[in-house]
């Protein structure tokens, strides 16, 4: 076998492996409590017998490992159980959040990659110059504050003062397009800057790495124009490390968006997981960590899988 | 002694700042923590600086007894990390093979679950305390404190001079604390600043969330929570927190980069 | 006249960290002329600013370097004068350049054809078929295996020997009139070394290039230079041909270079018990499945010198990491001063461990940056000897003593030595253990010249003196003619030669010895042609 080929079916091998413990730790996560699970559930006034029906419902009489295989199997058939509090499917009630979380998710996902290779690129061109300075001084200010708060500082400005755009993210499924997007307007606005910032001074520092390279100075004794320089010597080896920027930072949009759901009241997984969570309604929340624990897991291999096929070193073997 | 450079003084005098206002925060404050002393909402004035909350508390001592708690939690939580993370990631390098392999299939493992998702999973079903807080957010992230030390311990274990120790016969005491730890003492303090703000934000997403502090102890993230209504109405209550967390963030930033610069120098310059 | 330098000056802008930035001078007014299709050498030690004039001719700074002052002309132009643009076009046009390391400077992401022809379609000198013939002419004139295919390669499916060949192809490839080497065969093994050297000196006979030479190898810039221009800290020190800088030098310092290596030691003949005896050591490292010592045996007397030899990857290095006990032996006994020696390091007595001591190559990894140099050189007296106080501080300073430092460097941190004085270090520290054998792991190969000539020198008083025996394990031929007693020559993971100096230097030779022997490069005009028709075997490095 092609030593590369290998390579990436050990990496999603070990993505699969990853996964099956992630649902190990999220089930055991929700046991670890000290006493009895539906008595801290119900709270300290509960009836006994209210407790022993939450019991009986949560299979609590069971061993955990038998509860743990119960509850794989059946997601793995996509049954991810009933929700403790409106009885509800979950796997019914979450569908079509996630397709709300995956759009607002892939709307800031599209606007903030694009731009943020591109700012980081023109960084390093002005290395040490006044457009890097600015870059990277705006981008410092935006990460130093948290999503939500970005979020109030976005909705005070342009949804109360200057009122361009909804305060509120409200789309349900009648509505056309050009709705929807106006709608998700300031989460997407407020993602894009949080992942922004890390993702540019990321790419930034990635290339400059690369742009430190013997090679670079090989090409610049060559007469090779700036421009050039960059793009055709330090791109090709920038691939795989920036490959991983924009897979971390991608991973890094899928816990903001929880927290971005929540203050613009956005019908998605994030809201859904929170709400639960206050609840206490476990099948819910274990089936949410599922979901989001996978994704996150997919974007890692996927951008260790990408570094691997970038690498000369391992397609073209000795 | 060197000149301590004007960027790294101001970090200094403003995290000093905060951590003053929040230790004597009960003699500084104007009011008590839950008196309700006026309207809702009201607008700054000379009696409520900051104007009043969603329910006529005095703003400016919300956010000195909430930064009071939000600065308790995150101090713990990143002592609690430290003390875990680099234990764990000292050993895993100096004692390698088998603790080494499982030590650190373990971190991987947790690190495969975004740190909010599994906090919130577990908190869906642990009693809310601020002790269930700060062992929830320690433990987490104790996985990327782990992470660096390990790795800066193993850079250093390599070098000729541990490998000189060992050939003279000396103990891994000796090796740890005489070779090792001076050497990676810079860049871990450098990063507990980082861990350090990164739990500030960590603490107020929960509390925002609901789930973090609980009422009626104020904390930043709280404090957003309480008075997010009001942005509607262009009510800044809710954004001052915005402010405290993000000069708070700038100026430990400051303190750190200094401090990893100062100790790369000792080096000769490398 | 292709190239003429007046009064040149070069600065750079340092930021020491923490400390207010300044301005240093790394050139100071260096004038020098260049004919067309003469080669000119620059040499000198690190620091010498030789790089930094070797870039001048393109108006080059790395980091930070600028030029302040003077003129370069090439062609009777002022190139200083040219702007970016005009830069650019006499870059890679008229003067190319060849790097240090080759492994280094090739683009790791684009075939070598992609690379060599590159310049030359970027000035629009020929069209692509033209300039991909004319490398493949140079790949075959430059001695590369199959030249019609070796540019479909990528850099690491080359070894070292072959790119910096490529190197030589890609700079010849535009027709320029001038090509500067950098250093071009300092980071290969010896026996490689004179190989590309020999193929750069035909390549620019054949060629009618002119060239400048940079090295800090007196005798390998005297086999192919027409003039030689000696470097000190960024001030010319002598310039003339070839033949009177080698034959008869003006000044000190030239001499000091020419004379280098030759210091004199008298074979002493193997008498007692050994007190090193290393019988059928067989190594390998975890992991792998192939043995990088096979059947090792050698013995040590004591108060002598054993050199063992070989280029990398002959298994010199790990030998002394078996006889330290750092790497466990899968068959074999090392003896050590009378008694067998547990074969993994945590089985040895403290005796042991201290009688057996090691000087490493890189001095500046060997101590820790935050311990002073009287805590480097106490520690092993309060570990071993249980010395503290004020008696411990009186004997490191006889041991700074022993090592020719003064006594204010007893709280001084390494970051503020030299080269030579952290060396210099580590052999106090080795000293203070009162050791019977130290290992020597390439310990003069990192420093220059006239430094390492120092170290030896103090090696040989300090076993004069103390009886320490020493295992010295280096690449070098010329350190080994200075200070051994016995020589190991090791090829492959195993002693291909061993005996006393003068029987494994005395013919008749078998082939690798001869190999190696051959390629010490001799402070001797026309040695190069004479040793590469003498050859009877290839290096494995090409």
């Amino acid at each position: 076998m092609h030593p590369v080929l290998k390579l990436i079916t050990q990496r999603i091998a070990l993505g699969i492996l990853l996964l099956l413990a992630a649902s190990v730790l999220i089930f055991v996560g929700t046991q670890i409590l000290p006493g009895d699970v539906a008595q801290a559930i119900l709270g300290q006034s509960a009836t006994p017998l209210a407790v022993a029906n939450l019991r009986k419902a949560m299979g609590l009489n069971d061993p955990a490992y038998v509860r743990y295989f119960h509850w794989l199997f059946a997601a793995m058939h996509g049954d991810l159980g009933h929700s403790l509090t409106n009885g509800a499917d979950v796997a019914t009630d979450m569908t079509g959040r996630m397709l709300n979380t995956l759009f607002l998710a892939g709307t800031a996902a599209v606007i903030a990659v694009p731009t943020a290779i591109l700012l980081g690129l023109i960084a390093v061109r002005y290395q040490g110059r006044w457009p890097d300075k600015v870059i990277t001084g705006v981008t410092l200010a935006t990460v130093s504050v948290p999503e939500f708060l970005l979020g109030y500082i976005l909705m005070f400005f342009f949804a109360v003062k200057f009122r361009v755009a909804p305060s509120v993210a409200m789309i349900n499924e009648s509505m056309s397009l050009g709705a929807k997007l106006h709608a998700i307007m300031l989460p997407v606005a407020v993602m894009v800057l949080v992942v922004l910032g890390h993702m540019m001074r990321m790419t930034r520092a990635a290339i400059l790495n690369v742009m430190q390279s013997a090679y670079i100075e090989t090409a610049e004794l060559k007469g090779v124009r700036p421009f050039l320089v960059i793009f055709r010597h330090a791109f090709p080896n920038a691939i795989s490390p920036v490959v991983n920027v924009v897979m971390i930072n991608l991973a890094y949009l899928v816990v903001g968006v929880v927290v971005v759901e929540v203050v613009f009241v956005y019908p998605g997984m994030g809201q859904y997981l929170v709400d639960h969570v206050a609840k206490r309604d476990v099948p819910v929340v274990q089936a949410c960590g599922l979901v989001f624990a996978a994704v996150y897991i997919l974007l890692n291999m996927l951008a260790d899988v990408i570094s691997i096929l970038a690498n000369p070193r391992l397609r073209h073997p000795k | 002694m060197r000149r301590i450079p004007l960027s790294a003084l101001l970090g200094l005098f403003i995290t000093g700042l905060y951590f003053f206002v929040a230790i004597f925060a009960p003699l500084i404050a104007p009011y008590g923590m839950g008196d309700v002393v006026g309207g809702v909402w009201e607008s700054s004035s000379a009696h409520f600086w900051l104007g009043t909350d969603s329910i006529g508390r005095d703003l400016l001592t919300r956010m000195i007894y909430g930064g009071r708690t939000t600065i308790f939690i995150a101090t713990v939580a990143t002592l609690l990390s430290f003390s875990v993370g680099a234990t764990m990631g000292f050993t895993a390098a100096v004692v390698g093979g088998w603790v080494d392999q499982g030590l650190s299939r373990f971190i991987d493992l947790v690190m495969a679950i975004p740190s909010l998702i599994f906090a919130l999973v577990v908190l869906s079903v642990m009693p809310v305390t601020v002790t269930t807080l700060i062992l929830v957010m320690g433990l987490l992230d104790s996985t990327r404190v782990f992470r660096l030390s390990r790795a800066i311990a193993v850079d250093i274990t390599v070098m000729d001079y541990v490998e000189a120790a060992r050939l003279r016969g000396e103990g891994q005491i000796w090796i740890i604390f005489r070779e090792i730890l001076p050497n990676a003492l810079s860049p871990l303090v450098a990063e507990m600043g980082m861990r350090f703000i990164f739990m500030v934000l960590f603490i107020s997403t929960l509390s925002f969330l609901g789930l973090g502090v609980q009422p009626p102890l104020a904390d930043w993230g709280g404090i957003v929570k309480e008075n997010k209504e009001g942005i509607v109405y262009g009510i800044t209550a809710a954004l001052y927190p915005a402010i405290a967390i993000a000069t708070l963030a700038i100026s430990v930033n400051l303190v750190a980069d200094w401090i990893l610069n100062r100790t790369t120098s000792l080096k000769g310059g490398r | 006249m292709l190239l003429e330098i007046r009064n040149l000056q070069i600065g750079a802008t340092v930021h020491p960290p923490g400390e207010p930035s300044r301005d240093i001078v790394i050139v100071d007014g260096v004038s020098l002329t260049l004919e067309k299709g003469r080669v000119l050498g620059l040499i000198g030690e690190s620091g010498a600013g030789k790089s930094t004039i070797g870039l001048s001719p393109m108006a080059y700074g790395r980091g930070g370097v600028r030029i302040t002052g003077g003129e370069i002309l090439l062609n009777g132009r002022d190139i200083r004068k040219a702007g970016p643009a005009g830069l650019r076009d006499l870059r890679g046009r008229e003067v190319t350049y060849v790097a240090q390391s080759a492994a280094a400077a090739f683009n790791p992401a684009k075939k070598l054809m992609e690379q060599v022809i590159e310049t030359t379609l970027l000035h629009g000198l020929a069209s692509r078929s033209e300039a991909e013939a004319r490398a493949i002419k140079l790949f075959g004139k430059l001695g590369l295996p199959n030249p019609e295919t070796i540019g479909n390669r990528f850099p690491h499916q080359v070894s070292g020997g072959q790119l910096q060949r490529v190197m030589t192809a890609m700079a010849l490839c535009p027709q320029p009139e001038l090509v500067i080497f950098d250093e071009p065969t300092t980071a290969l093994d010896v026996t490689t070394q004179i190989e590309v050297l020999a193929a750069i000196k035909e390549a620019i006979r054949d060629t009618g290039v002119a060239a400048l030479y940079i090295t800090h190898d007196l005798a390998v810039v005297a086999q192919v230079s027409d003039e030689i221009m000696v470097l000190r800290s960024g001030k010319m020190v002598e310039y003339g041909p070839v033949q009177q800088i080698i034959e008869a030098p003006r000044e000190e310092y030239t001499r000091a270079l020419v004379s280098v290596r030759s210091i004199e030691h008298e074979e002493k003949t193997p008498v007692g018990e050994p007190v090193l005896a290393v019988k059928g050591i067989t190594a390998r490292y975890r992991g792998t499945h192939f043995d990088v010592l096979k059947r090792v045996t050698v013995d040590l007397r004591p108060g002598q010198t054993l050199a063992v030899v070989g280029e990398s990857g002959s298994g010199k290095s790990t030998l002394a990491r078996v006889i330290t006990g750092l790497l466990p032996p899968r068959a074999g006994t090392i003896r050590f001063a009378g008694r067998t020696l547990s074969a993994d390091l945590a089985g040895r007595s403290k005796d042991d461990l201290r009688e057996l001591q090691m000087i490493y190559q890189m001095a500046d990894v060997a101590m820790n940056p935050r311990h002073t140099v009287g805590t480097i050189i106490g520690r092993p007296l309060e570990f071993y000897f249980g010395l503290t106080g004020e008696a411990k501080r009186k004997r490191v300073q006889e041991l700074l003593d022993e090592i020719e430092m003064g006594a204010g460097f007893i709280d001084r941190y390494p970051a503020e030595l030299s080269g030579g004085q952290k060396q210099r270090v580590c052999i106090a520290r080795a000293l203070a253990a009162k050791p019977k054998l130290i290992i020597c792991d390439e310990v003069t190969s990192a420093l220059d010249p006239l430094v390492a000539d120092g170290i030896l020198k103090l090696l040989l008083s300090l076993q004069k003196r103390e009886g320490v025996a020493y295992l010295f394990i280096t690449h070098d031929l010329a350190t080994v003619k200075a200070i051994a007693d016995s020589i190991a020559v090791m090829y492959r993971g195993e002693v291909v030669r061993y005996g006393t100096k003068s029987d494994v230097l005395a013919p008749p030779f078998d082939d690798y010895t001869d190999l190696l022997l051959s390629s010490v490069p001799e402070m001797k005009i026309g040695w190069l042609e004479e040793v590469i028709a003498h050859r009877k075997m290839e290096s494995a490095g090409n």
